[in-house]
């Protein structure tokens, strides 16, 4: 029992660390990223590559990887995204257009990889050692993720409530129109919003490749659990995916250990549409947005 | 009714002679490509049915797809074929409604993301099912029936799925639903079910691609969760419909023939690469034919007969 809340800890502090650059996207720069697990996938690539090509240590490996996941996201959303963003009559228009594009986008990025790499399922042996925590046995690995999971969330809260920069990305998630009538350039925020979910989603790809097996093909399902932590925490909401991510890791880890492994993803929808069914807008989201 | 009229209906009757006629000359290869065209010809069209005139994006084709494919592989060895296939109607439409009231109530944002995920879902349930009670993944669809049968019911279901649609956008559904589309809180205060409007026709579309996947099933012999719930199907459909222009009823249709050619020469000749592909098209089709080819047509239609009156508008 204590084993299966510990697992379920880790993974719904995973969750939430995923969930949180895709609450950025689409809650600031209005992007529903289907392509979002793709891009934690191609993240979990990278690390696999520089630790066996190059013997690079994936925590060193974040270093590297988390800006190229900056700069490969600001690029895409000036090139890519832009012109959707100019083109869209209103915010539900941009929802659509969005939706379609990165749609495309995920069959690109997955194709890449496929060839790249092939259909197998790829993973490497980093700090597996086995440490006592409670009376229960965990890996190091998981430990070490779930605690820089946990010290980014925080800096990233921090940012957000802390600083000038952070508040005029609220405003830009709250009323984009009324943002741009106190001087905030919403443009270039919901870019720099876009690029730090990059960020995030490069940093979750690296720590889950530490302990977890991946293959070119396996994006979407960290794209569909990353959009029910989203909406169920309600959307734009950092408070909101920590809750709801931690939730579904429990329920997950409760589930597959007391009932079947099987029936994950099954539990993942029950508790989405339990909640939607409560609370249309998710536990901590506004009533109407 | 004009000449104009009596002569579309005229080639419209001869056209679908001529491809009724088809099974009797064309070989296994063409049949097999016929049958393709007409899969997603009837798939796309009725993913139009339903997101043309909602603007919803659904990703639940396959989910559909698989469970009717499902229903022949469990049930086609037991029962008359008729009788299969109203019982795979049943429950397409009964999932089409348990989705549709749980999400459709909410904004089309969750009703895209448990679309994305559903058929995922049923897999899992169905894999989980195999697994715990049957002790065996696969099934063999034993079913007597030959692939021209096969052809001549999708040719049956294509009919139908015109007719259908052709019928429901000339009635108050059809017209509550382009309401809907503008402006949901608009038809909302016209009084407007509209609830019931989108679940009604989630379920019409959703019995088409039902019936779709229980009409194919006997083509492959043998399946598994992983054949019959493909999400690739689900994509697919999007772009056909989306490269046609999904607010008209000719449009998916116009989009399917084009692209299925595409995607079956593409996974013949370059397999690895072929998701790829899919993905850049998807893109062109996105951002340069944002109504699709209909939408395409219509403009320079519109445009022609406006353009001489311009020079006397000018200052």
């Amino acid at each position: 029992m204590t084993n299966a809340i510990l697992t379920g800890l880790m993974l719904g502090g995973m969750y939430a660390l995923i969930a949180m650059g895709l609450t950025l996207q689409y809650g600031v720069a209005r992007i529903m990223n289907l392509s979002y697990g793709e891009f934690l996938v191609a993240a979990a690539f990278a690390s696999y590559w520089l630790f066996t090509g190059w013997a690079l240590n994936p925590l060193v490996g974040l270093a590297v990887v988390v800006p190229t996941g900056f700069g490969v996201s600001m690029i895409l959303y000036r090139v890519l995204l832009t012109p959707l963003v100019r083109r869209a009559p209103t915010r539900d228009a941009l929802e659509v257009d969005s939706i379609l594009a990165t749609f495309g986008m995920m069959f690109i990025v997955q194709g890449i990889m496929l060839t790249m790499f092939g259909g197998a399922y790829f993973s490497y042996s980093f700090l597996s050692i086995p440490v006592a925590v409670l009376g229960e046995t965990l890996a190091l690995n998981r430990l070490i993720a779930f605690g820089l999971a946990v010290l980014f969330g925080v800096a990233l809260y921090l940012a957000l409530t802390r600083t000038r920069f952070g508040t005029a990305i609220r405003a830009v998630a709250v009323d984009p129109a009324a943002a741009r009538l106190v001087a905030i350039d919403v443009t270039w925020i919901s870019a720099f919003a876009f690029a730090i979910g990059g960020a995030l989603v490069a940093a979750a790809g690296v720590l889950i490749s530490m302990f977890l097996t991946f293959s070119a093909s396996s994006g979407v399902v960290f794209t569909m659990k990353a959009l029910i932590v989203v909406v169920m925490g309600g959307v734009g909401n950092l408070l909101g995916c920590l809750v709801a991510g931690l939730a579904l890791g429990l329920s997950e880890s409760l589930v597959a250990t007391f009932v079947d492994p099987g029936l994950t993803l099954a539990v993942n929808f029950a508790l989405f549409l339990g909640v939607l069914l409560v609370k249309p807008a998710g536990l901590f989201g506004r009533a109407q947005r | 009714m004009s000449i104009a009229h009596i002569a579309a209906g005229i080639a419209a009757v001869a056209g679908l002679a001529a491809l009724a006629l088809l099974p009797l000359y064309a070989d296994a290869y063409h049949l097999s490509l016929a049958l393709g065209l007409l899969q997603f010809t009837v798939l796309a069209t009725a993913w139009g049915l339903f997101s043309g005139p909602t603007r919803y994006v659904s990703l639940a084709t396959t989910a559909f797809f698989g469970v009717g494919a499902y229903t022949v592989a469990v049930l086609g060895e037991l029962l008359a074929w008729p009788l299969v296939l109203l019982i795979a109607v049943a429950i397409g439409a009964l999932m089409a409604v348990i989705v549709g009231v749980s999400t459709l109530r909410l904004s089309g944002l969750h009703f895209v993301i448990f679309t994305f995920g559903l058929a995922e879902l049923v897999r899992q349930l169905v894999i989980w099912y195999e697994v715990n009670k049957t002790r065996v993944l696969g099934r063999y669809v034993f079913v007597d029936i030959t692939q021209s049968d096969i052809y001549w019911q999708l040719l049956g279901l294509a009919v139908a799925v015109f007719a259908i649609g052709w019928l429901v956008a000339r009635s108050r559904l059809g017209f509550a639903l382009r309401i809907i589309g503008e402006d949901e809180t608009v038809a909302r205060h016209c009084g407007i079910n509209v609830t019931f409007a989108k679940v009604a026709l989630f379920a019409i579309s959703a019995v088409f691609m039902t019936l779709v996947g229980a009409i194919m099933a006997p083509r492959w012999t043998y399946i598994e969760p992983s054949i019959a719930f493909n999400p690739t199907i689900s994509f697919e459909v999007v772009i056909m419909a989306l490269l046609g222009g999904a607010h008209r009823l000719w449009g998916p249709a116009v989009g399917a023939i084009p692209l299925t050619l595409l995607f079956e020469f593409l996974s013949a000749r370059f397999p690895s690469t072929s998701t790829l592909i899919i993905g850049i098209v998807f893109l062109l089709i996105v951002y340069a034919l944002p109504s699709g080819v209909v939408g395409l047509w219509e403009r320079a239609r519109w445009r022609r007969p406006a353009a001489p009156a311009a020079p006397g508008v000018q200052p």
